[in-house]
């Protein structure tokens, strides 16, 4: 399991959160997570899977895996940058 | 090659609620990817930093500007643009339109710019120009002029006019 989630879904927005928000709020969210560990982020943008994968390629954080389910998208973050 | 050795800068010379997300969306991007940006507000880009923003869009002269509508998408001829409260409800549909599609107001973006560390250059010709002073500006932006960005450009890997 991951040490943290983040859900982008967004409490009040069935839709959920659109670019860049789910990146923005990954960002802000990977730096509560300690070093080595696992961020999960489910988003409903269907964008956020090339997305995510930039991120952590430019990053050097590293996607563990990602799936999609329903129309929710999970992304599990390990954080090996600083 | 690390994030940390690229940097941005973007120069922000339009002020209507369109033409705002692309500028915000990127330079807030490429703050969480651990890019330092910079951006430059100049003529019609000036305003998005006063502290009270009432962004306005319109149709005129933008026959790309359709909007999804009863399964399909519309548009308004130029001619119609001109009416009285024709912006004013272009403006009101694309903002409820946003607001349903999770997109963040320019507000939220502009704020979280500001988190990030975002250097923000408010031009002090425009400034000049159309009579406006730091204090109707939000808390952050410093003044500089065009050699003042040219110097940041020549630091940045990418540069961008918007």
């Amino acid at each position: 399991m991951a040490d943290h989630t983040l859900d982008a879904k967004g409490l009040n927005c069935p839709l959920g959160l659109n670019c860049p928000l789910p990146i923005l709020k990954a960002r802000k969210a990977l730096k509560e997570v300690p070093s080595d560990g696992t961020l999960e982020i489910l988003a409903t943008d269907p964008g956020s899977v090339a997305d995510f994968e930039a991120f952590c390629r430019q990053t050097g954080n590293e996607l563990v895996e990602h799936s999609e389910d329903g129309g929710i998208y999970r992304f599990l973050i390990k954080k090996t940058a600083a | 090659m690390s994030a940390e050795e690229k940097s941005m800068s973007i120069i922000v010379t339009k002020g209507s609620l369109d033409w705002a997300y692309p500028p915000f969306i990127l330079a807030t991007t490429a703050a969480a990817m651990g890019l330092p940006v910079t951006m430059f507000f100049t003529f019609y880009g000036l305003p998005l930093l006063l502290k009270d923003l009432s962004l306005q869009l319109t149709a005129a002269g933008n026959p790309a500007m359709k909007m999804p509508m009863m399964g399909g998408h519309m548009g308004l001829p130029n001619l119609l643009t001109a009416i009285p409260g024709v912006d004013a409800a272009c403006t009101k549909m694309m903002k409820n339109l946003m607001n349903k599609k999770g997109v963040a107001s320019i507000e939220d973006l502009r704020e979280l710019a500001v988190e990030a560390e975002v250097r923000l250059i408010a031009c002090q010709m425009t400034m000049d120009l159309f009579e406006y002073s730091l204090d109707d500006m939000i808390e952050g932006p410093e003044l500089g002029g065009a050699a003042t960005y040219i110097e940041v450009a020549t630091e940045s890997d990418i540069n961008l006019f918007i």
